[in-house]
């Protein structure tokens, strides 16, 4: 009788091998109810822009960036990232306000991070990075730049002053 | 047919090659470490960047050396000598074309060379992922190119080698660990691929002013198409030692030697299709896509689970032989005093952190909690630098006696070393993760940032005191393997050391689609096709150019 090539598993390993399968499962499961069902979104802007000209075409919302009230407690804010500052620098909005962010960069890639919130995005030149945020309790919330974009970079950040 | 001896030894020619690859290894080991722990302690307010300014210009700089250095020539290096080895002793044959293999790692240490004149010049600061819109001088590019260039010519000598011993043996199984090393630069080459077409379409055109502007987002994909699989290119050699050496080593036998294969093969299927993890906060890749990386990132987890399993039964087995009794007696049994296997246990034992991290960097939104923090290199210095790194010293400590026939340089010490390694990687990366989860940034001279809260300072502290036991660590292990080799001791015919290759428990026949490569490559390379094309196309015909930028 000729042995017939099969794999060997072992009972116990079997067992673990199910586990694991229903442990990645389970975690799939959970990431993709909070993605799409709670709305935990990651930035996945399309738009493109030109780098070279974004900071001075006037047709270019961040040749003058900063914040746009759309409505009562509405707001959308353009920032433009470059080395080795955020414009603008500060920005107050009241609490409760929902803010978009649209972000990009005149020159090298930036990271944009939020404190205290879940706003982190990369900032590459030549695209947009939005993401959305309701600040619901009053303070400042520091943004800090979070990519190495040269000698300036541990200086570069700005903030959100969310006012009672 | 010849027959197998459990003791084939190497010739002297051999053992001097790979001999190479640990001077190149570890002299890279040996700069690249000096910054770990000068960052560490910036961290913590010490800052002595200004006491090396005549030479070293800045923190940056200095995060780039230690980058490219410790994470791409290190560890390049030593695994492509440790795998000629373990191809060459698995197959018990001689490489088929040596020359070709020569020729592949003269390769690399021109390349080595290459990339050190623009990073010493300061011209290059550009941390070792190298992101465009900044731009290095061109030979930092192709430096690099030739480092991945020279591992890609050994790989072909390792592949030869194999099809000759196939010939040799018709009806015969692979032998493992021979097989593993082939699969593991078999992954290596295809991931590769996006780097090289990084650097070659559009870093080094642009570099020479043949084109004006490049897509940063073309860019980043193509270089994160290579920077995941890299990392199971530092891990699967760990893993293989972890399997087929270290029960040897610990007196047992390799659990299952048809899973272990299997592992291997579902490493080269699925490493590469999983680069968007890397990219889950960029604009420009659309959300579905990313998704579906996270999907396949939790199936490359798979493997490591199954590794998990097999490997620790196997340290189970030694363990029970060795008298050990009860549900974790075993662990007791096994052999604490050598310092080869306690490296790497202790490395196994960081891993089981660095896993669980590496599960919560790749759930799609939760990145967005530490994306970019100090938590990720707080991850990754568990796994490359202690899974990987602190297994290749373990290793490194029968090697070097094996290679030499000299004893191990005061065993003693070198048990030490690798407790201390375990310590201070523990208290560091605890830090970095915490400081992480606080939102502090990675790639940043925290001291010196303004906008630091007193929160902090106990974490960056720590992050100091943890670099500082790392640094003593890091000096020891190279200065007992210099030791050993250049004084140690002649070892006596009985105390030659032999390659140590566990025997499997259950030697059950491997079926035939177990023992080719052609399935797995068609299906790595459909996954890579199905999982990259409609992102690329889409980054490629809408393209924004950039231009070069020098902000360092
Ligand atoms: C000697 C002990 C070591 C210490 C104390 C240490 C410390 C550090 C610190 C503090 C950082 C973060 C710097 C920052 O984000 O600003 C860092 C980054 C890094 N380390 Fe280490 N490290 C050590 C060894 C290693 C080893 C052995 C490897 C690889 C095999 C390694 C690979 C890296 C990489 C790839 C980075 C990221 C560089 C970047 O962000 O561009 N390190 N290290
Ligand atoms: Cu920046």
């Amino acid at each position: 009788m000729t042995t017939k090539p099969i794999i060997e598993i072992d009972p116990y390993e079997k067992t673990w091998m199910r586990i694991s399968l229903g442990l990645l499962v389970v975690f799939i499961i959970m990431v993709g109810v909070a993605g799409y069902a709670l709305g935990f979104q990651l930035p996945a802007s399309e738009t493109r822009v030109n780098p070279q000209t974004v900071a001075t075409d006037p047709n270019s919302p961040w040749s003058n960036p900063g914040l746009r009230e759309l409505a009562p407690g509405k707001y959308e804010v353009y920032i433009l990232a470059q080395i080795w500052l955020f414009n603008p620098r500060e920005i107050t909005v009241p609490v409760g306000s929902t803010v978009t962010f649209y972000v990009t960069s005149k020159d090298v890639q930036h990271g944009f991070k939020i404190q205290d919130t879940n706003i982190n995005m990369q900032i590459i030149p030549g695209y947009v990075s939005t993401l959305t945020h309701v600040f619901d309790k009053p303070g400042e919330y520091p943004y800090i730049c979070t990519e190495y974009c040269g000698s300036g970079h541990a200086a570069m950040f700005g903030k959100i002053i969310v006012e009672p | 047919m010849t027959i197998a001896t459990a003791n084939y030894d190497l010739t002297p020619q051999e053992k001097k090659f790979v001999g190479w690859h640990l001077i190149l290894a570890i002299s890279a080991l040996s700069v690249g470490s000096l910054f770990g722990p000068l960052q560490a302690f910036e961290h913590a307010g010490w800052d002595l960047y200004p006491y090396l300014q005549p030479v070293f210009k800045s923190y940056y700089q200095g995060l780039t050396i230690h980058g490219v250095l410790n994470a791409l020539v290190w560890t390049t290096a030593f695994i492509t000598g440790f795998l000629t080895l373990t191809t060459i002793r698995g197959l018990q044959r001689s490489l088929r074309y040596p020359k070709l293999n020569y020729t592949g790692f003269w390769v690399m240490v021109v390349g080595v060379l290459v990339t050190a004149v623009p990073l010493l010049a300061n011209n290059a600061s550009v941390l070792y992922t190298f992101y465009p819109p900044m731009k290095a001088d061109w030979l930092f590019y192709v430096g690099l190119t030739l480092v991945v260039i020279g591992s890609w010519i050994e790989g072909y000598g390792f592949y030869f080698t194999m099809a000759a011993w196939r010939k040799e043996h018709p009806g015969e199984t692979y032998p493992f660990i021979a097989l593993a090393s082939s699969v593991t630069m078999a992954m290596w080459q295809i991931a590769t691929l996006g780097v090289a077409i990084e650097i070659l379409t559009l870093l080094l055109p642009w570099a020479w002013g043949m084109v004006g502007g490049i897509d940063i987002q073309l860019a980043r994909t193509y270089f994160w198409f290579t920077g995941h699989p890299l990392v199971y290119f530092w891990l699967l050699p760990a893993y293989l030692s972890w399997y087929a050496m270290l029960p040897k080593q610990a007196g047992g036998k390799l659990f299952s030697d048809s899973m272990a294969r299997l592992v291997f093969w579902l490493f080269l299927l699925t490493s590469v299709p999983v680069g968007f993890h890397h990219q889950y906060v960029d604009p420009g890749v659309p959300d579905s896509w990313k998704f579906i990386h996270s999907i396949l990132t939790y199936s490359v987890a798979f493997p490591s689970m199954l590794t998990a399993f097999t490997v620790i039964a196997g340290l189970e087995y030694a363990g029970r032989k060795r008298g050990g009794k009860g549900l974790f007696g075993w662990i007791k049994a096994l052999p604490w005093d050598d310092p080869s296997v306690v490296s790497q246990l202790l490395a196994g034992i960081l891993f089981f952190f660095g896993g669980i991290g590496g599960i919560t960097n790749a759930s799609y939104n939760v990145n967005l909690v530490i994306h970019n923090t100090a938590w990720v290199p707080g991850h990754f210095h568990l796994t490359v630098s202690s899974a990987a790194t602190l297994s290749f010293m373990g290793i490194t400590y029968w090697l070097v006696p094996y290679l030499t026939g000299r004893k191990l340089w005061k065993p003693k010490w070198a048990l030490i070393q690798a407790w201390m390694w375990f310590i201070g990687m523990l208290i560091f990366s605890n830090a970095m993760h915490v400081l992480g989860l606080l939102g502090a940034p990675r790639r940043t001279p925290l001291g010196e940032a303004p906008y630091v809260p007193a929160e902090w300072n106990g974490h960056l502290l720590r992050v100091g005191i943890g670099g500082a036991i790392l640094f003593v660590a890091v000096y020891l292990y190279i200065f007992i393997i210099a030791k050993t080799a250049f004084g140690g001791e002649k070892a006596s015919e009985s105390e030659q050391v032999t390659i140590p290759v566990a025997e499997p428990l259950h030697a059950s026949p491997i079926p035939a689609w177990m023992d080719t490569f052609k399935p797995w490559l068609i299906g790595a390379v459909l996954l890579v096709v199905i999982a990259y094309a409609p992102v690329l196309i889409d980054l490629i015909t809408h393209a924004v150019g950039s231009p070069g930028f020098r902000v360092w």
